[in-house]
């Protein structure tokens, strides 16, 4: 007799993923999706995609997805939600689509607590316009537009998104994880679920920061991008939980 | 029995909004349209509606973008360097094919400008604003009475057309305080919304609110689609008001504000025995382009708080048949009716 011990999550179409060998988007959907299936939440879920790598993520989730203007996915989830407070909203959003052209809605939907859930996916690159500096690339990375390493003199310094958002009191819950790990991955899908339940139990704003690979415009194999991930992504963006408001509480 | 109450025309948007089934709206401050946030911020909570202070006129129209999708009835309000703002998520919200309503008290400009009443944004509203082939439905009303009954045939129309719809006012029919009959508007009528991003209950297959389309042939699809569209509202929807047109030798056009101007102005050239009369498009777009076929003076002149936006229309309506002239005021000075009649007998002299 067999016994089934692992399926794709139905909230997960048929649908080949687009996403280059190695990419985390194609994990982190898996993640979301089986927390949608888990919470039994997908006839009721309504994704907002980004403009980025996941412009066309409604090609592989079951249910209904808007896609926003550039960075414009938490004021979009924002009207969604106040439209259709049941249900639940989440955006799915890029370094370059939520913390440099959406900075403004990313920090104000934050500051208002607005009963949504983020699900950010920091590769440090901009990855479908074909690898430009991001506002999270690490000091000295080459990219297409930082071709001799990002100099902070004239380019900045990275911007750490969940320690910005944790200054605010509108966030319930703010996290960083990774996919660089089995473990990591599963910490990951618990911070994922976390997310959305706030969401359902009404407790606001809630992001999860995702550290992810893009080996082709890192110009990396699969290994070496999980490699650079572990080595270099998480010394600058310390993983852990910055606030989570059940826990002040309690 | 119906009864008449005295409002500021920003007011009595709002309150014909609310009577039209509004219920979400998403504002950002900016002079002269702030009373209508104020008063949704004021009456939204009342009744179980949404009144949202966004962070940018961005935000604003990006959140009704968001609530549009869901099936509400969405609406934003701001004036020219907002709507420039704005001009981004319409091109989103027309590609999506969405209805919304979107206010512009048009201000003196570009850039900063002033804050006194204009109708320099007319190419902005009528040629689209932001990116792409698209288009607005946009009505000019030219009294506060007009603008309430104006503000709910925009959710009616915008809903059965699946067109964003603009009220292209200005900072004076925003301002001023008019008595304003509520009884008098349309009643909402409300179109199925199968397309709506609003859970799929697993009840149906999922729905996409999208504006990508990587396959060119597919985007063109879409667009002749969207344009056939469009043609249906250039057949059936051109509204104007016309006077004196029928023996008049020239005939002044005019919309909003400034056709309350011409109005004086006309009778003062009539009453001096010159045969003028006047046409108020009330659509800008679809522009009333019909009724310049229907009239044969021997000159038209376009009046505008602009310096010459509509007067474009004038000649592409006429064909060019008879000269188009132009007098125009613009960086929110008002152009007063003896002005309006010295240049008609300017004109008149010419064709003589």
């Amino acid at each position: 007799m067999s016994k089934t011990i692992y399926e794709k999550p139905h909230s997960l179409t048929e649908t080949n993923f687009h996403y280059c060998p190695g990419c985390s988007h194609g994990i982190v959907h898996k993640l979301v999706c089986e927390v949608i299936d888990e919470l039994e939440i997908e006839g009721k879920t309504i994704a907002v995609e980004p403009v980025g790598c996941a412009v066309t993520a409604h090609n592989y989730f079951n249910f209904d997805v808007v896609q926003a203007a550039h960075g414009r996915a938490p004021a979009v989830a924002t009207g969604l939600k106040r439209a259709l407070p049941d249900r639940v909203v989440f955006t799915y959003q890029g370094d370059g689509d939520l913390a440099s052209i959406g900075t403004a809605e990313t920090v104000h939907s934050a500051t208002r607590g607005e009963n949504i859930t983020v699900i950010f996916i920091n590769n440090t690159i901009y990855g479908m316009t074909g690898g430009q500096m991001a506002p999270t690339s690490l000091p000295g990375q080459v990219t297409q537009t930082s071709p001799y390493g990002r100099d902070t003199h004239t380019q900045g310094y990275p911007v750490r998104i969940c320690e910005m958002l944790a200054t605010l009191d509108g966030p319930s819950y703010i996290a960083r994880v990774s996919t660089d790990s089995v473990p990591h991955i599963k910490e990951a899908k618990k911070a994922i679920k976390k997310a959305f339940e706030n969401q359902v139990n009404g407790k606001g704003f809630s992001i999860v920061e995702i550290l992810s690979t893009c080996p082709t415009n890192w110009g990396m194999s699969p290994v070496e991008a999980m490699e650079r991930l572990r080595k270099e992504m998480i010394p600058y963006y310390p993983l852990g939980v910055f606030k989570d408001v059940e826990e002040v509480n309690e | 029995m119906s009864e008449k109450v005295l409002m500021k025309g920003n007011e009595a948007i709002g309150e014909a909004a609310i009577r039209s089934g509004c219920r979400h709206f998403f504002g950002y401050p900016i002079t002269p349209q702030t009373e209508l946030s104020a008063y949704m911020a004021k009456k939204m909570p009342k009744i179980g509606g949404v009144f949202l202070q966004a962070e940018s006129e961005v935000a604003a129209i990006n959140m009704v973008y968001g609530a549009a999708s869901a099936g509400v009835r969405a609406m934003t309000s701001s004036s020219s360097p907002g709507i420039s703002l704005k001009s981004e998520g319409l091109s989103y919200i027309a590609a999506a094919d969405l209805p919304c309503v979107v206010v512009n008290m048009v201000r003196g400009g570009p850039g900063l400008g002033g804050i006194q009443p204009a109708q320099s944004d007319y190419f902005q509203a009528t040629r689209g604003g932001g990116h792409g082939d698209y288009h607005l439905i946009v009505l000019a009303p030219n009294s506060v009475q007009e603008l309430a009954y104006l503000t709910a045939e925009a959710f009616n129309l915008s809903e059965e057309y699946r067109i964003p719809a603009m009220i292209l006012g200005d900072g004076t029919i925003g301002q001023m305080m008019e008595p304003v009959d509520f009884d008098l508007i349309p009643e909402p009528v409300y179109a199925q919304k199968p397309w709506a991003t609003n859970g799929t209950e697993g009840k149906r297959e999922k729905n996409v609110t999208e504006t990508l389309f990587l396959e060119p042939s597919e985007l063109e699809e879409r667009v002749f689609e969207r344009e056939k569209k469009y043609d249906v509202v250039r057949e059936n929807l051109q509204r104007y008001k016309s006077h004196d047109t029928d023996d008049a030798d020239i005939i002044i056009v005019s919309y909003g504000l400034t056709s309350r101007v011409v109005e004086t102005a006309v009778k003062i050239l009539r009453s001096e025995g010159i045969k003028a009369g006047a046409i108020r498009p009330i659509t800008l777009w679809p522009f009333p382009e019909k009724v310049f076929k229907e009239v044969h003076p021997k000159a038209f002149l376009s009046v505008e708080m602009s310096m010459g936006q509509m007067v474009e229309d004038v000649k592409l309506a006429c064909d060019c048949s008879v000269p188009v002239h132009f007098f125009g005021r613009t960086g929110g000075v008002i152009p007063t009716p003896d002005e309006v009649v010295n240049k008609v007998k300017e004109i008149l002299k010419e064709v003589e």
